[in-house]
């Protein structure tokens, strides 16, 4: 009976630092910023803070009128990863959203 | 002559009622829509496994000017990174685009009735009336208050019609959000 070779544990690999300017401390949290465009309807804006982050009406109403008047809103924080999906999801709905390290 | 719009039914669904002489308007609209967001044709030296998840071979913004409104960058500052998430992200976002266009489509075969429109239908009604706007808004280089756009055109200029159109999707979209409360 042939002998069944264990498989060998790989090496670490080492990876390469990122080479990057900007700050990576994992205690700066990921968010998302929505910004402000003529086109989309303020009724509008405020339905999808409704129906996609499931914020109350005021609080929905709240960050539209921000993105409104002030030109941007954080409307969400968490992981890189939960940015870009939520970043994915506001394209899809058609609104202007990036996401960025908190400064 | 009714307008098309959107209503909400008591039990909480939704009827969409398009006017007769509307449905083909919509109709052309959508699909200049389908024909503009419908996901490139992949390669067929292309990476299959990519291919089926929906990783495309974009990584930088449409020159187009319409296509990078509805596309934008995930990331202002770091075009590495918006490169990475378009070449994740894109192809499955224009295929939803695509399908939700040509859903709509399929609602507009009886002009004229009252329809009751199911989730999907609302959802792909919701969106490509938002991405006509996008589309048409971004074209028209169209500002927050956009009467003295129209009024500093000539009076056969074109681009009138296209403010109406852009005006008359406005309205109807308004009529659609108001409906989900």
């Amino acid at each position: 009976m042939g002998r069944v070779i264990a498989p060998t544990m790989t090496a670490p690999v080492e990876l390469d630092q990122p080479v990057s300017s900007t700050d990576v401390r994992p205690d700066r949290p990921w968010i998302t910023l929505v910004w402000n465009d003529p086109v989309n309807l303020m009724s509008y804006v405020a339905y999808v803070f409704r129906s996609y982050f499931r914020y109350d009406e005021a609080e929905a109403e709240r960050l539209m009128l921000a993105v409104h008047q002030e030109g941007r809103a954080v409307v969400s924080n968490g992981t890189r990863e939960e940015m870009e999906r939520d970043v994915a999801a506001m394209h899809g709905y058609g609104l202007w959203a990036t996401l960025q390290q908190d400064d | 002559m009714a307008s098309s719009q959107f209503a909400r039914r008591r039990d909480g669904g939704v009827t969409f009622n398009v006017a007769p002489d509307e449905a083909p308007v919509l109709r052309g609209l959508l699909l200049q829509l389908a024909d503009l967001v419908e996901p490139e044709d992949i390669p067929v030296d292309a990476d299959p496994l990519a291919a089926m998840v929906g990783i495309g071979t974009a990584t930088q913004a449409p020159d187009d000017p319409v296509l990078a409104r509805l596309f934008p960058d995930a990331y202002a500052d770091d075009p590495d990174a918006a490169g990475e998430f378009r070449r994740y992200t894109e192809e499955g976002l224009r295929t939803r685009k695509y399908a939700g266009a040509l859903l709509a489509i399929t609602t507009l075969d009886d002009p004229g009735h009252k329809r009751r429109l199911s989730p999907d239908e609302v959802a792909a009604w919701l969106g490509a009336l938002n991405d006509l706007r996008l589309a048409l808004g971004t074209r028209l280089d169209v500002q927050e208050d956009w009467s003295e756009q129209v009024e500093a055109l000539a009076e056969d200029d074109p681009d009138r019609t296209s403010f109406l159109v852009y005006d008359w999707l406005s309205w109807l979209q308004d009529t659609l959000v108001r409906c989900l409360g």
